[in-house]
Parts: structure tokens; C-alpha cells; sequence
């Protein structure tokens, strides 16, 4: 971690060299774990896990206790329903957030900024400081133990209403003044030129709001009470209480729920890196 | 949405068509904003209220409950759960910024000169970020397990093993380390953005100069991403003090022997879930962790505004 004071030494080859033995230091400390992990999923019951010296490659691979995890839990309806879950929320989020987002950069009208205050007050709430009344506002609606329950209150996340908002503000305003005048009303500005041109920051919500509903642990474990409602990540959290004994069983499981995601990152990559620049450049 | 579409829409045409006096009907922006203000007021803001006035109540999960004053919070104060829990926070924040500040600005010097392969070690650092915190918190469960890997590899440098899990204060600080872990590749991708605004002939100029890596560090790179540090030490802290999935994960429900590692978001799900939860205790806390969360919030609104000017 000492590295990078290290890399401006004058001659040519050397700091590269000493660059890339940092990064594969690093390479080493972030996906290790993961890579372990993985390993430990593979073996089989007759090889030792806790063996010396540790082994990273399996003896005889296997898949078996992907199919045993399968077994104890229902590993795969959890995951049915995080898909169910994160699905709905990129879509409610990318709908909410350009509807609203559009109006409050693009719309006059009287009480705009008092509907942006509105939303910059939601953002400042935690959710950690809310999460007990709104388990008794789902209890009310007879929402609790519903993977509605588990969507409803970030379903529109005012983070993303205030993105959508800046995205939308710079926009140059001639197009939309050109079709103004050819007659063109609020939706039709809205859908046929505003929308087309804020695909990036849409696709940046869009790939946040899925990998936040996946991830996302404490509200899912207040909410949900009924196994099959679980979530991978409750699901996950029941598996390592009810079978901390098994790690093979519980390396399985927790491959079967970051396995989508990292494929999900690798295709989408630059949107994950261009969300986090554009959100810190712009504020 | 097709009610959006057709009946106010329509009718702005025929108007628009005309004189371009208005640009849409007064309801029209109310109607793209309905959505977004309903679920922010339902599930945000509505929340917030309901948690104060519960605070001030003996509600339970299933009964109403009746206006007590301040018996909530005096009894948190005579509570020693809560005072473990917020000196359980308050640590988690302690212990958690300053590497959060310090590794990943090192980290985003360390990929950024494009040199050949860079996006994939970019991409490899920030996986831990993308990963679910339970998946993490399992992985490092593992590895730190008294006859893990890492008590392994301890074992052959010669070292006793470590209780990670089974000490309290040990299994905090594992605690923390995963949750900087997790958080390098997210604030070095911020710290990689600010790093593009550092102009290139400072660094040059200041090398020709004859100063050394570590003093071009100090005297170019870090007051040049100086605001970016204080957004990022704020963003961290305001995490930090929220700390939940880590410590349930690694140290139980319970958080760990004798509840020594709850945190106070931990004592807040533990007082106001199930069918006994106690609401309006559970609301009390609630309303400290807001309180105490903003202060530091309000150190991120500063440190953004900052970076605008």
C-alpha cells in the first residue's frame, strides 16, 4: 500500500515494473477473496478445505454442492426473486426518476423549487433512521412479507429524480424550442427529444438501481419473515446461520448470488465508472 | 401514463400551435411529478414524521400506544446497550476514514497512467464494490474463521492463531477492514475523476524541480483533490456510523458475546422488528441516528458545494 509514492523514480522500465508488481499486489488483495471463495464451492466432499498448505485449485472439481445448496434451501426461487425485485426497481426508477426529472428541469411552473427541495429533503433522510416506520406503513398496507413490500420504498429513489435533473438541464434548449414551435407538447417534447438524448445518465440509473435492489440486505431482512419471499441476500444470511458448518454449501451460495452481478459488470463496465465521475463532477 | 399522454398534452397543442404563450397545461408538470413525489413523501418523508411522534410513545408493533414524553429517551440513557452501540459507531467511524481517505487516493494514483491492461485492473479493484455486502461479509467470514486461510497463513509465518471472529474487539476491527475493503474501488473511482482535473505540468514542473515522489504527492496531488478528500471523508463517516450488514454478518444478530459489537442501527432493527418490537423505542433510537448522521451529512452538502466553485 506503500506503492504509489514509489512509482515517480527517474529511469525508464523500472517504475513500470514496480507499477504492475503494485497492481498485481492489489490484484491479489481485491479478488483473492473472491477467488477463494470460488475454490472453496468447487471442492468436493473428500478433499480437506482447512488443509496445510492451502490449495487455490481444486484436486477434483465439482459442482455438487451448487446441486446440494439447491437441496437445503431453495437457493434458486431466492434468486427468482431478487431477479423479480431488481427487475421491477430499474423499471420504476428509470420511469419515476425521467418523469420527475423532466419536469424539474424542463417545466415552469409555480412551486418547481419547492418540489426540488421536496426531494433533496427525502435524500437526506437515511434510511436506517425510517426503516422501522416504514415496516409499520407496510404493515398497514398488508404489504409486509410481499416482494412489493421489499420494492415500494425505493421504488423511486430521489438520488435518481436529481440525477435525471441535472441530465436533463444540460441539454441545449434550442432543440426542444424548434419543436416547441412546430406544436409539440410537454409529453411529446419529453419522449420523442428529451429521453433520446439522456440514454447515458438513464442507463446509469438503471444499472445502479439493479445492483442496489440485489445487493441490498437490512430492509429485505426487516420486511420479508416468510422463506419463500426471501431474497438471495436474506436467503444467504438464513443458509450461513442454519448451515455455517457446510462452507462448500455456503461458497456456493454466495457464488450463485455474485455471479450475475459481475457479469452484469463486465458488459456494462463503463456505465458503473461513468455514474460515480458524472455524480462526482457534477455533485 | 396513457391519461398523461393524451387529455392535458393534447390540448397544450392546440393552444402551443397558436400564440406559444404557455408550454403546457398548469397540471401537466404535476403529473410528470406525481409518481416521484408520492412514493418520496409515502416512504421518505411521511416516515420521518411518523418516526419522530412514535418517539414519544410506547407503541408496539400491535398496539397504538400512548404519549409518554421523554420516557424513551431517558431510558436510552440509562441504557447500556445504547451507550455500546454508539461507541460502537462512533469507533466504526474512527476506525473506518482515515484509511477510507488515504488507500483508495493511493489506489487511483496507482491506475492512472494508462498503461496497457489498465481497465482490467481498474474493473478487478472495484469488485469488491459491486458485490453484495452479504456476499462479502460471508467471503471474509471464511477467510477469517479460526482455521481459515488467514489463521492458516498466520500459522506458517509462525504467528498463534487470532480469534477474528470470537474476540470482541477483533472481530470490530475485521469488521472495519471489510468494509474498507469494500469501499476502496468505489472511492477510488471518485478520487480517479478529481485526479483528471490535476493539471499535468504541476507535476512536471515540480519533478524538473528535483522534488521526490513523496513530496509532489504532498505539495501537488493532495491539495489539488483537498475537496474531493473532505467529500469523501464525509461520505464515509455518514456510512460508517450507519454500519449494520458487516458486523450482523460477521458477529451475529446479537452482535457478537454479550452484544459488545451491536451497533446502533443494529439496536434499531433488533428494538422495532418481530411481533414484541417496541416501536416507540425502536423510533427513539431512530431519531438519534438521524440527528448524529446529519451532522456529518451536512459536511457532505459543504464539501459538494465546494467542489462546484
Amino acid at each position: 500500500m506503500t506503492g504509489p509514492g514509489r512509482r515517480g523514480r527517474r529511469r525508464r522500465k523500472g517504475p513500470l515494473v514496480v507499477r504492475y508488481l503494485l497492481l498485481l499486489v492489489v490484484l491479489a488483495l481485491t479478488v483473492g477473496p473472491f477467488l477463494w471463495q470460488l475454490s472453496t464451492s468447487l471442492k468436493g466432499p473428500g478433499e480437506d478445505i482447512y488443509r496445510y498448505p492451502p490449495s487455490l485449485v481444486p484436486e477434483h472439481p465439482t459442482l455438487a454442492n451448487y446441486a446440494a445448496v439447491g437441496r437445503v434451501i431453495p437457493v434458486w426461487d431466492f434468486a427468482l426473486n431478487s431477479v423479480k425485485v431488481a427487475v421491477a426497481n430499474v423499471l420504476t426508477n428509470c420511469a419515476g426518476a425521467a418523469l420527475a426529472g423532466y419536469a424539474l428541469a424542463r417545466l415552469r411552473f409555480r412551486g418547481r423549487r419547492c418540489a426540488v427541495v421536496v426531494f433533496v429533503m427525502a435524500m437526506l433522510v437515511p434510511v436506517e433512521s425510517i426503516m422501522i416506520a416504514q415496516f409499520m406503513t407496510m404493515r398497514q398496507l398488508q404489504l409486509n412479507d410481499t416482494l412489493l413490500g421489499v420494492v415500494l420504498p425505493g421504488c423511486i429513489g430521489a438520488m435518481n429524480v436529481l440525477l435525471m435533473r441535472n441530465a436533463f438541464a444540460a441539454l441545449p434548449y434550442e432543440v426542444e424550442e424548434a419543436a416547441y414551435v412546430d406544436g409539440a407538447h410537454a409529453w411529446q417534447r419529453f419522449v420523442r427529444i428529451a429521453l433520446p438524448s439522456v440514454k447515458g445518465t438513464l442507463a446509469v440509473v438503471a444499472v445502479f438501481a439493479f445492483m442496489g435492489a440485489w445487493d441490498d440486505f437490512l430492509w429485505p431482512l426487516i420486511v420479508l419473515s416468510d422463506q419463500s419471499k426471501f431474497t438471495l441476500t436474506v436467503g444467504l444470511n438464513y443458509l450461513h446461520g442454519t448451515f455455517a458448518n457446510d462452507q462448500r454449501l455456503v461458497a456456493a451460495g454466495s457464488v450463485i448470488a455474485v455471479l450475475p452481478l459481475i457479469v452484469l459488470f463486465a458488459c456494462l463496465q463503463r456505465y458503473f465508472f461513468r455514474g460515480v465521475e458524472e455524480g462526482a463532477v457534477k455533485g | 401514463m396513457g391519461m398523461r399522454k393524451s387529455a392535458p398534452g393534447g390540448r397544450a397543442r392546440e393552444r402551443g400551435g397558436g400564440t406559444a404563450i404557455r408550454p403546457h397545461l398548469p397540471t401537466s408538470p404535476w403529473l410528470f411529478l406525481a409518481p416521484g413525489l408520492l412514493v418520496v413523501g409515502g416512504f421518505s418523508l411521511y416516515p420521518f414524521v411518523s418516526t419522530v411522534a412514535h418517539s414519544f410513545t410506547d407503541a408496539r408493533t400491535l398496539t397504538v400506544g400512548q404519549f409518554t414524553g421523554g420516557a424513551n429517551y431517558q431510558e436510552m440513557l440509562h441504557d447500556p446497550m445504547f451507550w455500546t452501540g454508539l461507541r460502537n459507531s462512533a469507533l466504526y467511524v474512527l476506525g473506518v476514514v482515515p484509511p477510507l481517505v488515504v488507500l483508495p487516493l493511493l489506489l487511483a494514483l496507482l491506475v492512472r497512467r494508462s498503461v496497457p491492461g489498465i481497465a482490467f485492473f481498474r474493473a478487478a479493484f472495484y469488485l469488491p464494490v459491486v458485490a453484495s455486502v452479504v456476499v462479502v461479509g460471508l467471503i471474509w467470514v471464511w477467510l477469517l474463521d479460526d482455521r481459515g486461510l488467514i489463521n492458516a497463513l498466520l500459522g506458517v509465518l509462525g504467528f498463534g492463531r487470532a480469534g477474528f471472529l470470537s474476540d470482541p474487539w477483533l472481530l470490530l476491527l475485521s469488521a472495519m477492514a471489510v468494509t474498507v475493503w469494500k469501499g476502496l474501488g468505489y472511492y477510488m473511482i471518485i478520487y480517479l475523476a478529481a485526479l483528471t482535473q490535476v493539471p499535468r505540468e504541476l507535476h512536471e514542473a515540480c519533478a524538473v524541480d528535483g522534488a521526490g515522489a513523496v513530496r509532489r504527492f504532498l505539495t501537488v496531488t493532495v491539495p489539488a483533490v483537498r475537496s474531493t478528500m473532505v467529500l469523501v471523508a464525509a461520505l464515509s463517516a455518514v456510512n460508517a456510523f450507519k454500519v449494520f450488514s458487516e458486523v450482523y454478518l460477521m458477529a451475529g444478530a446479537t452482535g457478537g458475546p454479550g452484544g459488545e459489537d451491536t451497533t446502533l442501527v443494529m439496536l434499531v432493527q433488533q428494538a422495532g422488528t418481530g411481533l414484541g418490537g417496541r416501536v416507540g423505542y425502536a423510533s427513539a433510537l431512530s431519531v438519534v441516528v438521524f440527528v448524529l448522521t446529519l451532522g456529518l451529512m451536512l459536511l457532505v452538502l459543504r464539501a459538494n458545494r465546494g467542489e462546484d466553485r
